[in-house]
């Protein structure tokens, strides 16, 4: 990966902008924010030279919080916008941004096509298993017997599997963080970036306000007993018998990223209508 | 030892890095929950973390003082490398929430100070060299001394009686 090469030592706390982040007190995307710029910082990447991309959600605001250059778009879209930015600009380091209802749900479908076209790129969802930002409905990932107001009885649904997702679309690194770790997880988020291709983290930060239950992740989630595989169907196999809160890197894939030849640019008016001649 | 667990004390150098470090790390954490208590529209307790800030930024400070010459800022930020966990004496993100009170504002405070505590009383205890010995003694009597404070500033802000603190508004979910 071009972008990353060894500058100027930069501090983690050289990567946060002067914005204070708007998450409530005790949310694990704090965690989430200090494992970017941690991993930026093991990396030495240059701010101006890595993008980090979001859609919208709680998890999304993350895009302003950092010096680095930033894009907040479109609801479910960040995968499309940082898919498009690599391939325009193969020299920068992209890293996307969601939440898991911004990225399973609105953006499912282009979850499945960045997996499958394997850009070299890192695509992070914090997952709460919530909406939180508009008060609390069940997400993609919510569990069948979150039962609240909003939900009596519970939604029923069996949860969508990012991981697995991942893995059958073509992911090429996938890994689980767990958010109140946060200096493992800048560790992964390193690994994933440093690796090429498409590499998806799943990043579990609970939503303190509307699943206080999550606090009870703490203690719930644990190493990964076995070391990452570059096997397919043996990654597989873990990833759907594991209970959800194995923490590591579980599959290292070999494909090679995606990437166009690089084509001139049209540089004048005369040239650009000459492309679209009919 | 947990925090820089690969990482010995072997100089007085070194041990002022870090605990200059660890000062500027719960700096910048009492910093965050500051701004976050302020952004959910809660003053005192966003003030209460700034004073809390202010503390320890003067005991960083009072460190840069006591080095003299040694740069420590520059030894900090390569501790800072190395680092694989919190310091002791930040307070604990996860164990804040926009219901709290000062008394658990000050519960995470007495916390994060008990952390640095048993840090400076454990590379006194492990230290082979004298002048290490010594100082990181003195490091942990200031930490008891802030432990200290803490309590006493519980006195002014006792546990909320009865009920736990109430949202009229509370998230519907939960509801």
């Amino acid at each position: 990966m071009p972008a990353v090469e060894a500058r100027q030592a930069c501090r983690p706390a050289d990567y946060r902008s002067d914005i204070a982040p708007i998450w409530c007190p005790g949310c694990g995307d704090f965690h989430v924010l200090l494992s970017f710029t941690r991993a930026f910082a093991e990396l030495g990447l240059a701010p101006e030279d890595t993008v980090v991309v979001s859609g919208i959600g709680c998890s999304s605001r993350i895009s302003a919080y950092t010096r680095c250059y930033g894009f907040h778009g479109v609801h479910g879209r960040a995968l499309a916008v940082g898919a498009g930015l690599k391939v325009a600009r193969p020299d920068l380091t992209v890293v996307v941004a969601s939440g898991d209802g911004d990225g399973y749900s609105i953006g499912g479908n282009h979850f499945l096509h960045a997996c499958r076209r394997n850009i070299d790129m890192l695509y992070v969802v914090m997952d709460n298993r919530v909406y939180g930002m508009t008060k609390g409905q069940p997400s993609p990932t919510t569990e069948p017997d979150f039962d609240t107001a909003l939900t009596p009885g519970g939604t029923g649904m069996r949860p969508f599997h990012p991981l697995v997702v991942a893995l059958a679309s073509g992911a090429n690194f996938i890994a689980r963080a767990f958010s109140g770790a946060p200096y493992e997880t800048a560790g992964i988020l390193a690994e994933a970036i440093r690796h090429p291709g498409f590499s998806f983290v799943e990043v579990l930060s609970p939503c303190v306000t509307f699943r206080p239950d999550e606090k009870d992740w703490k203690g719930l989630v644990h190493a990964a007993p076995v070391a990452p595989t570059d096997d397919p169907a043996r990654a597989a196999r873990r990833i759907m018998t594991d209970d959800g809160f194995n923490i590591g890197i579980l599959y290292r894939g070999q494909r090679a990223p995606y990437q166009p030849p690089r084509t001139p640019l049209v540089s004048t008016l005369a040239d650009l209508e000459k492309e679209f001649e009919l | 030892m947990t925090w820089l667990a690969s990482h010995a004390v072997t100089s007085l150098t070194e041990l002022l890095a870090v605990a200059y470090k660890i000062e500027v790390d719960a700096v910048e954490r009492y910093t965050v929950l500051a701004e976050s208590m302020k952004i959910h529209n809660n003053p005192g307790l966003a003030q209460l973390f700034r004073d809390l800030a202010n503390a320890e930024g003067m005991h960083a400070q009072e460190i840069r003082r006591r080095a003299g010459d040694v740069d420590v800022t520059a030894d900090a930020a390569r501790l800072g490398r190395l680092q694989d966990a919190d310091s002791p004496e930040e307070a604990e993100l996860d164990a804040a929430h926009y219901l709290m009170t000062p008394w658990h504002a000050l519960q995470m405070a007495l916390a994060a100070e008990q952390r640095a505590l048993e840090f400076f009383s454990s590379v006194a205890d492990s230290a082979d060299d004298p002048g290490i010995q010594s100082m990181a003694a003195q490091f942990a009597e200031e930490e008891a001394g802030h432990v200290e404070l803490v309590h006493r500033l519980l006195l002014q802000h006792p546990r909320p009686a009865g009920e736990a603190p109430w949202d009229p508004d509370p998230p519907r979910s939960q509801g």
